[in-house]
């Protein structure tokens, strides 16, 4: 019960109380350049919301075997290559490297596969796919992954990770969703002329950021009426 | 090789005003937008995306002959990486307050659409004196712009600029300035001034 718990709450955290666009600013220029309609919006977040689950997959399998302080993959090379057993051995310095690769490939990986099986849904994403690699929302989803990976007595299982993943693109989904959804309307709006673009979707912005505040506690409230429930 | 294009200096002016990176090209949005609560952050922030920028153009304009033009997006996020690797680590071993405080963001310098788009544009074709240039100029621009929206809400939202206060006492601060929701305000308030300048400054072009 209490795993679900867990679970529920990192996915309300990634979601909506610490939305990845909205509080941490990840995915800023998607969610300008690609939030004329919402059509297209929902369509990014679906992309955003694959590879981000793809590669939060690929980078715990990298940093709990390999790139973590003492991983068990380099640890057992360094031990079958007759290196000193006390030394602990920590290859995070590559995480960084490590990490654009996977994220480069998967997005790769991605695009072949929709090509080859979902060429209706490949002409409708088309443009954005590529531009997905230098989304910053996908390694946030990593740091974050790799930060929980770093104590040893709490690390993080697969789950929880999946978790954070799959709800933080959602999170990305709502706010791009939200954002084409007002900018629909704002199309028909007299806005200032020097506001005109960028200016008037950032204090958009950062008036749905202002509601999005109003989550925080959510997942203290929740946890407190799941145990009401039980007891 | 090399193109007839502008020349090291114009490169140089280039980024700092007419082609700034957050205002005019509106480029590295999110470490505009998270770090510049304070202009401390900010500037460490500025500091550290200039090494990186600087060292990137360089080694991306030395290696220019070897790009291949479909592996070139992947060497230049290496390329990139390596150099964030290296600044994050030189933060953690001699500001190590100021990296806990800057957090996710310093890694996140990898995936800054500005960086990218200079090796891409400039460093991929040009000759190292002016992909230098190009990249101290655009740092400059990048630190001017980080500057003033981190001078705005810190002023309005703690009283104080650079730790030091500056507003009256019983300046009421602002805390939603310093929070997620006055970085998106100020942002977009500032761009409507930037651009603002730039219609007058048109119309004043057309009346002459």
């Amino acid at each position: 019960m209490d795993t679900a718990i867990t679970l529920i709450q990192i996915a309300l955290g990634a979601a909506l109380i610490n939305n990845f666009v909205l509080h941490y600013f990840v995915g800023i220029c998607p969610f300008l350049g690609v939030s004329r309609r919402v059509d297209t919006a929902f369509g990014m977040g679906c992309a955003v919301t694959f590879v981000i689950s793809i590669a939060a997959l690929l980078s715990w399998v990298f940093t709990y075997f390999i790139l973590r302080p003492a991983a068990p993959v380099p640890t057992w090379v360094w031990r079958v290559c007759g290196g000193d057993p006390r030394t602990t051995v920590d290859l995070s310095v590559l995480s960084y490297v490590m990490y654009i690769f996977v994220i480069a490939s998967s997005v790769q990986f991605v695009e072949l596969y929709v090509r080859k099986f979902f060429p209706y849904l490949y002409k409708s994403f088309g443009v954005f796919l590529p531009l997905i690699t230098t989304n910053c929302a996908i390694l946030f989803a990593c740091l974050e992954i790799m930060k929980r990976l770093q104590d040893p007595d709490r690390l993080w299982g697969l789950h929880e990770a999946l978790t954070l993943a799959v709800g933080g693109g959602l999170g990305f989904t709502i706010a791009i969703v939200l954002m084409a959804g007002i900018r629909e309307e704002l199309d028909m709006c007299d806005v200032p002329k020097p506001l005109v673009g960028a200016g008037i979707g950032l204090i958009t912005a950062g008036i749905l950021a202002m509601a999005f505040m109003g989550f925080t506690g959510v997942d203290k409230g929740i946890e407190n009426a799941i145990n009401l429930l039980l007891r | 090789m090399a193109l007839p294009g502008p020349t090291a200096a114009e490169r140089f002016f280039n980024g700092i005003l007419p082609e700034n990176p957050v205002y005019r090209q509106l480029l590295g949005m999110c470490p505009t937008l998270a770090v510049t609560g304070a202009v401390k952050p900010a500037m460490t922030m500025a500091a550290a995306t200039a090494f990186v920028l600087i060292s990137a153009n360089g080694i991306i304009s030395l290696i220019r002959g070897l790009l291949r033009p479909h592996l070139r997006i992947l060497v230049f996020t290496l390329t990139i990486a390596a150099f964030v690797t290296i600044a994050d680590r030189a933060l953690q071993a001699y500001m190590y307050q100021m990296s806990k405080e800057l957090g996710p963001y310093v890694p996140l310098i990898i995936v800054n659409c500005l960086i990218i788009s200079r090796c891409e544009i400039c460093a991929s074709k040009q000759n190292l004196g002016v992909a230098l240039a190009d990249a101290v100029g655009m740092s400059l621009g990048f630190g001017l712009a980080l500057a003033s929206i981190a001078t705005v809400r810190e002023i309005l939202g703690s009283g104080t600029w650079f730790g030091l206060p500056v507003m009256p006492s019983g300046w009421p601060n602002w805390g939603i300035m310093v929070l997620p929701p006055g970085a998106f305000l100020t942002l977009g308030l500032l761009l409507a001034v930037a651009e603002w300048i730039g219609l007058r400054r048109q119309e004043k072009g057309t009346e002459t």
